[in-house]
């Protein structure tokens, strides 16, 4: 077994696995990240469309270019990178963390750290989770697993497309799809409202004259050895019409139905999930209830653009490296999710630096305000435009507002 | 599996199904020096009943001593222990529990007991409900009582007919897959079997364990005319991070047609609910549907409260061989050696091997001289498997075949290697690798490993693209290339 020792090690080599290394190492400290495919950069790989980059490189960049420029940063950083790694084990036996990494190329790793990133992303919610029943035939992929199969293997899954739930890799793909020379036949949302963004509903339906079944649950997927057709209800006031369900001839479905953080690793380091976000409980310092152990990136919640990711990674990469050198958390308020707000994080903040939270709110609204209180007392007030699930919220809370909080205080976010 | 052609004369026997009856049939006959052929219509072994089913083996009490199915439960569950041991397929006794959620369901929980009694099972017990909650604390507190039959166990259908199956192989059975018998005739003392795609060959006796279709193997011998009907079931599958899971089988207390929806903690970590009970018209109607599942819910969550549609990871359905009350086991009437071995449902699975034993015993009486095998080898070697082994094992293991540290499937940890092994025992359909290594099946279904299998089974076997498929017929996985 091979023997590896560094001050830190991040678990995952996408977007926040390497910004979070970036700042370990800027701080001075050894840091290896372990990735389970050959090469850094995650799902990024698979996303060739632009919309990437606007904050992290001030440009507009597709998934392969953001990847890339980050590893070169990453790679001028001195951080150490070992590919085809999958971690299959922490133990945390006291002073030093130990991580086993199985490998084809270099067997078993056991890596000794100080502490460690959490960056092992999302992965797709399926058919199974959202419980569609029907028939088990060939042809149904998550919109994902569609993704890799045409973007980097080659591959077109189905020429006649349906693709369940409107998340933003769904939407991209339903383009995609249609550029392979597929016929896509509808995009089938539950909800009222689309669930990703309105950028991707304009740029990969509309344009392409895609039906979008807003308020449709699908009440089936039938067929023989390959998938013959899906069976869809409108919802109206609430109530599923079956009476009113028609079927949508196909041979392939795509399931864009949420993402899940990848957090089984997590779970059985014993670190504690939110149930809002099914990513860990984080404090000021984005460190798990577990000592030395911090998360950053759609491991931590599901973010909408990688540029937020990478944002979010760095801090918790900057403050890893913090803690190591003996920083620990000083005193902390706690966030709630106001009226309307579905979660924030982290769910701690310390008073005395500038903090910057990402929220989701639970509902679709124009002319919003977004109000932060500490104990019922407002003390950010800002118009919101417009809002919708989709489309992550941040704030900024500034030192000064909070310099009269006390023990117990509590911030309290809402959407009005 | 098995492109060979069927030169070299005729078979001593040819078994008509290789799900969990002929797997069991064709294992016991190579221990004897016979030449034997084990056809299936799919694309794999275990691709029909014996793939979706409770995978339990039950504990005895279940039926009246009156059934030959009672006498072959019993006798089969205590081959178990044995066949573990020379197989390796997944099994462990956890135990059963029946739980009564109402007093006067006491009556019939007692019922049971004298039944299980009566079959000469050993170690059941009537229980008070502190006793049930001691056995099986997450059992709703509303309990009264019940059974509890600590022999009954917990084993991987399809694991246990793969290495059925290949030991049978290894013993010098020959398999073919994609071979659906559709017209025989007799030629002199032989029966001439052919297949929809033209292929024959000829074989002394036949054994019909065509489970569904064994009413239209029958026909086509020009054997007794009977109706095989289907009875559904649908079954959800909860992840292993559950908290819900039991340590026993649970049953609820059976009604006159159903042993009832249990909540299985299968013997690979996660739990299995189900299945429900319904006739259908259609053999091949393997569709959930959205008012049934939401009965499984419900009646799993009445005995395990803790069970969440949270933890849910995928649904299927399996269909169960209806005939009779009765196993239906016997040489045809009207025809020559032709053994039936129809309408085994439940609980089939548990009587298997004992069927293996009594098929053979009917063939031996039919005529069939069985001299034994010097040669044969009932062990498996064994296989591993990166779930079961620690990290230095792992060590190990990587250090003689790099491939097992290639972690394809990371929810149920399963390496390249064992892909490959799959493979190279001729699972070549995607649901084939599925049930013989487990990728696939955990918490992301496949998301993230089903493109990673592809290309693996391209590469070992040499296949095109367009010929993957999930499992055989016109399941193709892809339509064009970019």
């Amino acid at each position: 077994m091979r023997e590896l020792s560094y001050d830190a090690a991040v678990i995952g080599g996408g977007a926040a696995g390497m910004a979070a290394a970036l700042e370990i190492r800027a701080a001075g400290l050894s840091c290896v990240v372990l990735e389970r495919e050959e090469h850094l950069g995650g799902i990024l790989l698979q996303c060739v469309h632009n919309g990437f980059g606007l904050i992290e490189f001030d440009e507009e960049l597709s998934g392969p270019e953001f990847a890339e420029r980050m590893e070169e940063k990453f790679r001028a950083s001195g951080a150490d990178a070992y590919l085809g790694v999958t971690v299959m084990d922490v133990e945390d036996p006291g002073d030093r963390k130990v991580l086993f990494g199985y490998s084809a190329e270099h067997g078993i790793l056991r890596v000794s750290v100080r502490a460690v990133v959490l960056a092992m992303g999302c992965r797709e919610r399926n058919r199974g989770n959202i419980r569609i029943p029907g028939a088990r035939p060939a042809g149904v992929y998550t919109a994902g697993l569609a993704q890799r199969l045409v973007n980097m293997e080659g591959y077109l899954p189905g020429k006649d497309v349906v693709i369940i739930g409107s998340g933003d890799i769904g939407l991209i793909m339903a383009r995609r799809m249609s550029w392979a020379g597929a016929r896509v036949h509808g995009v089938v949302e539950i909800l009222p409202y689309p669930s990703g963004l309105t950028r991707n509903i304009v740029q990969c339906l509309h344009d392409f004259g895609i039906p979008l079944y807003l308020s449709h649950l699908t009440s089936g997927i039938f067929g023989g050895d390959r998938v013959e057709s899906v069976e869809i209800a409108p919802i109206e006031d609430g109530a599923v019409r079956f009476e009113k369900a028609f079927r949508i001839p196909c041979d392939t479905v795509l399931l864009s139905v949420g993402l899940v953080p990848e957090n089984e690793l997590s779970k059985k380091m014993g670190v504690e999930l939110n149930p809002m976000t099914n990513g860990p409980w984080t404090d000021s310092m984005m460190m798990t209830n577990v000592p030395g152990i911090f998360a950053a990136g759609n491991v931590l919640h599901v973010h909408d653009l990688v540029d937020y990711v990478a944002e979010e990674a760095r801090r918790a990469g900057a403050a890893c490296a913090r803690w190591i050198r003996g920083e620990r958390p000083g005193r902390e308020l706690r966030v709630k999710a106001g009226p309307n707000v579905r979660y924030a994080a982290p769910c701690r903040v310390g008073p005395e630096a500038p903090n910057k939270l990402y929220l989701r709110t639970l509902i679709v609204k124009n002319d919003a305000v977004l109000e932060v209180r500490l104990d019922n007392r407002v003390i950010q007030s800002r118009k919101k435009p417009h809002v919708q699930p989709s489309e992550m919220i941040s704030v900024t809370l500034d030192p000064k507002d909070l310099a009269d909080a006390g023990p117990d205080s509590t911030i309290e976010i809402a959407i009005l | 599996m098995g492109s060979k052609n069927f030169e070299g004369g005729a078979y001593d026997v040819a078994i008509i199904g290789a799900g969990v009856c002929g797997a069991n049939i064709a294992r016991r006959l190579s221990q004897y020096e016979l030449k034997v052929i084990l056809l299936d219509k799919e694309a794999d072994v275990s691709f029909g009943t014996s793939k979706a089913n409770s995978g339990i083996v039950h504990g005895g009490f279940h039926h009246s001593p009156k059934y030959l199915k009672a006498r072959l439960e019993v006798q089969g569950a205590l081959m178990f222990d044995r066949l573990h041991r020379e197989l390796g397929f997944p099994f462990r006794r956890c135990g059963i529990v029946v739980a009564a959620l109402h007093e006067d369901e006491m009556r019939v929980v007692d019922q049971l007991y004298r039944q299980g009694v009566e079959n000469g099972v050993i170690g059941i017990e009537m229980c008070s409900r502190e006793r049930m909650l001691e056995l099986e604390p997450k059992l709703n507190p509303d309990t009264v009582g019940g059974l509890y039959a600590p022999a009954g166990g917990i084993v991987e259908p399809y694991r246990f007919v793969f290495s059925l199956v290949e030991s049978a192989q290894r013993n010098g059975v020959e398999v073919r897959t994609s071979f659906k018998a559709e017209r025989a005739e007799r030629e002199g003392d032989l029966w001439r079997i052919r297949a929809e795609d033209g292929a024959s060959l000829s074989a002394r006796y036949v054994v019909n364990a065509a489970g569904l279709f064994a009413d239209e193997v029958s026909r086509a011998f020009g054997a007794e005319d009977y109706t095989i009907r289907a009875r559904k079931g649908e079954y959800y599958l909860l992840d292993r991070m559950t908290r819900a899971r039991p340590d026993r089988v649970v049953f609820p207390v059976p009604t006159s047609v159903s042993k009832g929806m249990l909540v299985v903690p299968t013997v690979e970590g996660t739990v299995l609910i189900g299945p429900t009970a319904e006739m259908t018209d259609d053999k091949s109607d393997t569709a959930t549907t959205r008012e049934r599942l939401e009965m499984i819910l419900g009646n799993a969550r009445a005995m395990i409260p803790a069970i969440s549609e949270n933890d849910v990871i995928t649904s299927f359905a399996g269909q169960r061989p209806v005939l009779e009350e009765d196993f239906h086991i016997e040489p045809s009437g009207k025809v020559p050696a032709f053994i039936h071995v129809a309408g085994i449902q439940s609980p089939g699975l548990t009587a298997s091997p004992a069927i293996g034993e009594y098929v053979k015993d009917l063939l031996k009486e039919a005529g069939l001289r069985l001299v034994e095998k010097p040669g044969y080898d009932p062990v498996l070697p064994d296989r591993p498997r990166m779930f079961d082994i620690d990290h230095y094992q792992a060590d190990a293991l990587v250090a003689r075949d790099p491939a097992y540290g290639n972690i394809v499937c990371r929810c149920e940890k399963v390496s390249e290697a064992e892909i490959v092994a799959a493979i190279r025992a001729g699972h070549t359909t995607l649901d084939g690798i599925k049930y013989f290594t487990r990728a696939q099946m955990g918490r992301c279904q496949g998301g993230f490993c089903t493109y990673k299998i592809l290309k693996i089974l391209m590469r070992e076997t040499g296949m095109s693209w367009d010929r993957i498929t999930k499992r055989g017929g016109g399941s193709e996985l892809l339509s064009g290339r970019l």
